[in-house]
């Protein structure tokens, strides 16, 4: 990271049929950097990919994307972006060869085959060459795709939901893969769902109703925003849940696998309230930090009663 | 349906256009078909004749010519359906009782065209003469007719309607398919996902729109063959002109009805309202070209739509170089329009191209 921007935009604002979706946004993405992009449904990130590689026009705002102006230079962008659309959109009655051969040729690649046999390998789909597109599972579409969009090696790499579908082991291969490519300093922008891979982003932008909430590096992120949390277990935690929901300073609380996590902003108020249910027969509370997952479905409370 | 307004419109317009085609456009007995008369005397009968002629509401006479032979290129190039020649000595033969002739030639490409207009000839030189055989031509008047009038089928003697429609058809396959088959499968593009591929990659809008309808380029090409060759096998249609020519208003053609289903993928949204848009330009091209009805028969305002659809003047080049033995200069007048429609959709479609997803 040498502090060069390879996404700088500012001011992106983008409406469908007078709705605004996308709200006077700014990012900027160091070189080099795995930079994670965070929102629940429909908060505008599909969109805000979309204007910085130019698919889409944005009706307000500015910026450069590898040095190069998002509105009048998206053809030379898109040279050097790899973009990886949210749905499948490869040709699902074409084989798996002939779509990466497709999209080499779309960019005028040299040693096309070179190139394909090598994403094939990686891939580990050299044995199913021929096998259709559109007959491959879920995830190994996430895949070929991926490997599709990687095929010109582009500088920059815009990933839209990824990992969507695909299984443990693949996801953990993938972002071995990004953190490989992050060291010869290709900049990642992923969207995603998953806070296990939001973790290891180096730094977070999370999105909601089109305007962004929170944009820090992720090791920042509870300390700005603050949530202090425990950790109950119980044999009957629906119980407990039923006590804590509605407490003052309680602002959520969530299943974690077997237990239960009960999070506020004002720690003495939380602090007051797990006092109440440490008494239940079996109760056992721990104080933790609070995670990426804790602090955004916080804030995802939060903006929308925000905007109600 | 509340969803889908561009089908529901489509739903309202589709009767409403055939409605008006069908009552107001479409005429299966056609008047005021252009004819030339090739009058090589001037005397009271000839002249008589020529008045009755233009009242009738069949014949609009749109030139008169004196000397032999200068009628007939009117006919070969399709500016008019009918050359009616009256020869030198009419008159003085007619007095004479030695029944002279009065040919008609007719454009018999299109034969149901031509039918009404060939019916009502007798009659219309009957009243004509009539008047002016009295006093010493009062004989002529009693026996038959004192002249002959007689009818010449050109470019297709026996009226086969085969000749007219296997050519024909070769532009309504076309249409169909080139039109219906761009359109669909570049709509198909936007509701797969796949042009957001495309257009994520550095290809120019021209790039992805010729690579996108060269394959069909193919398609039109075995179709053409197809049809002249099922033509010629099955329905011994002669092939008369030149070859070259009709190469030539076949690729001009493909290519435009290309861009038109190119320009209606850029407003449908689905695939389903592709088809309706195809068949929106589908019906207007059938029933006002000429195709399925006489072109000469339809209003004014009729004809000016048809002449604006690629198809017309398509239909007009197929039937002149394979019925008429034309050249290059022989469909020119039709070449041009054509190639004027192909260069406006072309343009039309390089504007409405999405370049964003917008
Ligand atoms: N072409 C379009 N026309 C109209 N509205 C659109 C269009 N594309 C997106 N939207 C709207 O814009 C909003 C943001 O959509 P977007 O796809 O950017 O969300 P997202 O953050 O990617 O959501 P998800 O996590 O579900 O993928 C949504 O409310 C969506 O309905
Ligand atoms: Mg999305």
């Amino acid at each position: 990271m040498n502090g060069e921007s390879v996404i700088d935009v500012r001011g992106l604002t983008k409406r469908f049929g007078g709705r605004v979706v996308v709200d006077d946004f700014a990012l900027r993405v160091p070189r080099g950097a795995i930079y994670g992009f965070l929102g629940p449904n429909g908060s505008g990130k599909t969109t805000t990919i979309r204007m910085v590689c130019g698919l889409l026009r944005p009706d307000e705002g500015e910026g450069t994307c590898l040095g190069l102006d998002v509105r009048q230079e998206s053809a030379l962008i898109k040279e050097r972006v790899g973009y990886m659309t949210q749905r499948f959109s490869l040709y699902e009655d074409m084989s798996i060869r002939e779509n990466l051969d497709f999209v080499a040729r779309l960019y005028a690649l040299p040693d096309r085959r070179r190139r394909v046999e090598a994403a094939l390998g990686d891939l580990g789909l050299s044995g199913r060459a021929e096998q259709l597109a559109g007959t491959l599972s879920g995830g190994w579409k996430q895949r070929l795709a991926l490997a599709a969009c990687m095929i010109h090696e582009p500088e920059l790499l815009l990933l839209d939901e990824p990992t969507a579908g695909v299984d443990p082991k693949a996801r953990r291969d993938f972002w071995d893969q990004i953190r490989a490519y992050a060291a010869h300093g290709v900049t990642t922008l992923v969207s995603t769902h998953y806070m296990d891979e939001a973790v290891q982003c180096d730094q977070i932008a999370f999105i909601a109703y089109g305007r962004k909430l929170i944009d820090a590096p992720t090791r920042e992120i509870p300390g700005i925003v603050g949530l202090h949390a425990w950790r109950v277990t119980a044999p009957d935690l629906d119980a407990v849940q039923a006590r804590l929901r509605g407490h003052p300073g309680v602002e959520l609380t969530a299943r974690f696998g077997a237990d239960l996590h009960a999070c506020g902003l004002d720690r003495e108020a939380l602090d007051a309230a797990v006092a109440v249910i440490r008494d239940m027969p079996g109760v056992e509370v721990t104080r933790i930090e609070a995670g990426l997952e804790e602090i955004f479905i916080h804030l995802m409370a939060q903006s929308t009663d925000a905007l109600q | 349906m509340r969803r889908d307004r561009l089908t529901f419109a489509i739903m309202v317009m589709m009767p409403v256009l055939q409605l008006l085609l069908f009552g107001y456009a479409i005429n299966n007995d056609p008047r005021h078909l252009a004819t030339v008369v090739e009058l090589r005397e001037d005397g009271p009968l000839t002249r008589a004749f020529l008045a009755g002629l233009r009242l009738s509401s069949y014949f609009d006479i749109i030139a008169v010519v004196r000397y032999e032979g200068e009628g007939d290129q009117w006919i070969r190039s399709g500016s008019a359906t009918f050359l009616i020649v009256v020869p030198e000595g009419f008159e003085t033969r007619l007095v004479r009782g030695e029944r002279p002739q009065i040919l008609i030639a007719a454009d018999a490409s299109d034969p149901v065209a031509a039918g009404g207009a060939l019916g009502a000839a007798n009659e219309i030189a009957r009243r004509s003469f009539a008047p002016l055989l009295v006093g010493p031509l009062l004989p002529l008047a009693t026996k038959a007719p004192p002249y002959d009038i007689v009818i010449h089928r050109r470019f297709n003697p026996a009226a086969e309607t085969s000749f007219n429609i296997v050519p024909g058809l070769l532009g309504v396959i076309l249409t169909m398919t080139m039109v219906m088959i761009t359109s669909i499968a570049l709509t198909r593009e936007f509701e797969r996902g796949t042009m957001e591929t495309l257009l994520a990659t550095p290809l120019r809008p021209a790039e992805v729109m010729i690579g996108k309808t060269t394959p069909y380029i193919l398609v039109g090409a075995m179709q053409t063959v197809l049809v002249l060759v099922a033509g010629a096998l099955l329905f011994q249609i002669p092939f008369s002109g030149s070859f070259d020519a009709l190469l030539m208003g076949v690729g001009i053609f493909i290519f435009a009805n290309l861009m038109l289903g190119y320009l209606i993928s850029t407003v449908a949204r689905t695939q389903m309202q592709a088809m309706q848009m195809t068949f929106f330009v589908f019906l207007p091209s059938i029933l006002l070209s000429g195709f399925m009805f006489p072109f000469r028969a339809m209003p004014w305002w009729a004809q000016m739509i048809g002449e604006a659809l690629p198809l017309t003047h398509f239909l007009r080049i197929v039937r002149e170089t394979i019925l008429k033995g034309a050249s290059f200069s022989g469909i020119a007048d039709d070449l041009v329009p054509l190639l004027a429609i192909l260069v406006a959709l072309t343009s039309l479609a390089m504007m409405r191209f999405r370049r964003t997803l917008d």
